[in-house]
């Protein structure tokens, strides 16, 4: 991500006269626009995306989770979340484990007049509200993804609370492991071996909205009905209008993620194209040869699966491999969606697991393959995937393995306490009558 | 009277309504239907779920007539909806024992 780059310990700028000198304006730019693309991917990417996967009885519940979300995690980065996430933390254990509240209150992001006249606190060149801003967008979009876990049966009460706690237990010190400075940073690890790689999000955001939707699934059951009612798509345009919206807004997503209108990020934009494409070619081509026709769904799903898998290593592997881990993604997730699910017969009603938590772990291993030096020259010089004789695919693996448990458990805990305290799931008269009414009062389709 | 009723496909109702047109009816209603009969649905797959689709859609029409149209109008309906192949659809007559304008109270044929 962003913060190696910029370096944690980067001069906050406290006595320049004109604080706008200071700004390299073709990056900021840049960054602007990222935060922008990545917000669009929630809304209406997400929102569309899933929307048209849901019956229409629960179309408007799942566009409310998104856009909801979109103003509340917003508040709660602003007030503290990105203080835990991206605070420098005490020089000690807890440190590695948590941000402290340096940016509480957006205390050291706002700009001030002091001293020496107006200031600007900075993160490397761009101004440190814009790096606030740009990870703030992946505040939102990562619980947004979860919603597809227990998508058509979840109380909104108990989701907002389940968010709240999440974003604050999970995703925060996710963030700091992996992008603040903590546990699990590529240069800035305690030890090189847990020190991962994650350009734009395989661990935090992928794998663990992933693992979370899964755990969701599993803890508040199958929608009424499941396996024996018809539940197809209510509506596949709404679902293929955001799969677009979603594979344009991840050029910010990724792309963005290299801090800068730089080379790495000319890599990222190509690396994060060409495994879309590779994985909706992937995976119509395996529903065409093994079913008999390729479809929109599929092609939709796999473009998705090719952008999660890629995105850890956006900013680190050349062109080609690019390909294959978009190839690798739509086979992958393909089989996850179908085989896996069906054998298994939880109901992760949106394929949250088999699309985010499948792809992230595939990219984020990929990645200790595949990352080359050459690209982006993270170790001063040490090789670093496989293919040029590095063992980062053991700090990958570890990195995987701890996301992994760690999402499980505590939105485990999360859910547990949440189910004594307001109930997860809806009533059945509830969920039959649908979330849009139940829930909101609406209908999302009025023909008169 | 006689009520005509035909589940028709689609992209037959423009000729059907037309050759009745032709045989001096004017007036029908016609509605948005789904079932089946011998012609099978088919089957859906979303993300490797596969539904089987059994209620094909279909357009049905209505026609009021005297007793003495009745045969006419379900020779014209056969004649302008048949494909020959299945799935063409059903005729039903049946009897009707009243119809009332409700604009001016005329009833029986008069309201046709």
């Amino acid at each position: 991500m962003m913060e190696p780059r910029f370096g944690m310990s980067a001069p906050q700028g406290t006595s320049a006269p004109d604080p706008d000198a200071q700004v390299a304006r073709g990056d900021h730019a840049w960054m602007l626009i990222s935060c922008a693309l990545v917000l669009m991917m929630t809304g209406p990417g997400l929102a569309l995306f899933y929307s048209g996967l849901v019956r229409k009885k629960n179309v408007l519940s799942v566009m409310m989770q998104c856009i909801y979300l979109m103003g509340f995690m917003s508040i709660i980065w602003a007030l503290y979340g990105y203080s835990l996430a991206f605070g420098s933390g005490p020089d000690n254990f807890l440190g590695e484990l948590i941000g402290d509240f340096q940016y509480v209150f957006m205390r050291n992001v706002d700009a001030f007049y002091g001293d020496t006249g107006r200031d600007v606190p900075m993160a490397g060149e761009i101004p440190r509200l814009t790096h606030m801003l740009f990870q703030g967008m992946f505040f939102i979009i990562t619980p947004a993804l979860i919603v597809g876990g227990f998508a058509e049966r979840m109380r909104f009460k108990a989701m907002v609370l389940f968010m709240l706690l999440w974003g604050t237990l999970v995703y925060c010190p996710l963030a700091h492991w992996v992008w603040g400075g903590g546990l699990l940073q590529f240069g800035e690890a305690p030890s090189y071996w847990l020190g991962a790689l994650d350009f734009a999000g395989g661990t935090v955001v992928h794998i663990s909205s992933g693992i979370t939707a899964l755990v969701c699934a599993l803890l508040i059951g199958k929608r009424l009905g499941y396996g024996s009612e018809p539940m197809p798509p209510h509506n596949l345009t709404y679902t293929c209008i955001g799969a677009c919206l979603l594979w344009v807004g991840w050029f910010g997503f990724n792309a963005g993620s290299a801090g800068a209108a730089d080379t790495v990020a000319a890599c990222a934009f190509a690396t994060t194209h060409l495994s879309a494409a590779a994985g909706a070619f992937a995976w119509a081509t395996i529903e065409w040869t093994s079913r008999g026709k390729p479809t929109v769904l599929g092609t939709c799903s796999g473009a998705v699966a090719g952008l999660v898998c890629i995105t850890p290593a956006a900013g680190h592997v050349t062109l080609m491999p690019a390909i294959v881990f978009g190839l690798l993604a739509g086979v992958f997730c393909y089989f996850g969606c179908t085989t896996l699910k069906a054998r298994f017969g939880y109901d992760d009603s949106l394929d949250v697991f088999g699309i985010h938590g499948l792809g992230g772990t595939l990219g984020a291993l990929l990645t200790g393959v595949f990352a080359t030096r050459a690209v982006n020259d993270v170790g001063q010089g040490m090789p670093l995937g496989l293919i040029e004789g590095g063992t980062q695919l053991i700090p990958q693996f570890l990195a995987v393995v701890i996301t992994w448990v760690y999402a499980a458990v505590v939105s485990w805990v999360l859910l547990k306490l949440i189910d004594l305290v307001v109930g997860l799931r809806v009533t059945q008269e509830e969920e039959i009558q649908g979330l849009d009414l139940s829930q909101h009062g609406e209908e999302g389709y009025i023909f008169l | 009277m006689k009520k005509v009723e035909a589940i028709i496909r689609h992209f037959k109702l423009e000729e059907v309504k037309n050759a009745l047109t032709e045989q001096g009816i004017h007036g029908m209603t016609v509605t948005e239907v789904r079932g089946f009969g011998r012609q099978k649905g088919h089957t859906e797959m979303y993300r490797g779920t596969e539904y089987a689709v059994d209620f094909v859609p279909k357009v049905k029409i209505e026609v009021v007539v005297a007793d003495n149209m009745a045969q006419r109008v379900v020779d014209t309906i056969i004649r302008s909806a048949q494909t020959g192949q299945i799935g063409d659809g059903k005729v039903f007559v049946s009897d009707l024992s009243e119809v009332i304008r409700i604009r001016t109270g005329e009833t029986g044929e008069d309201a046709l």
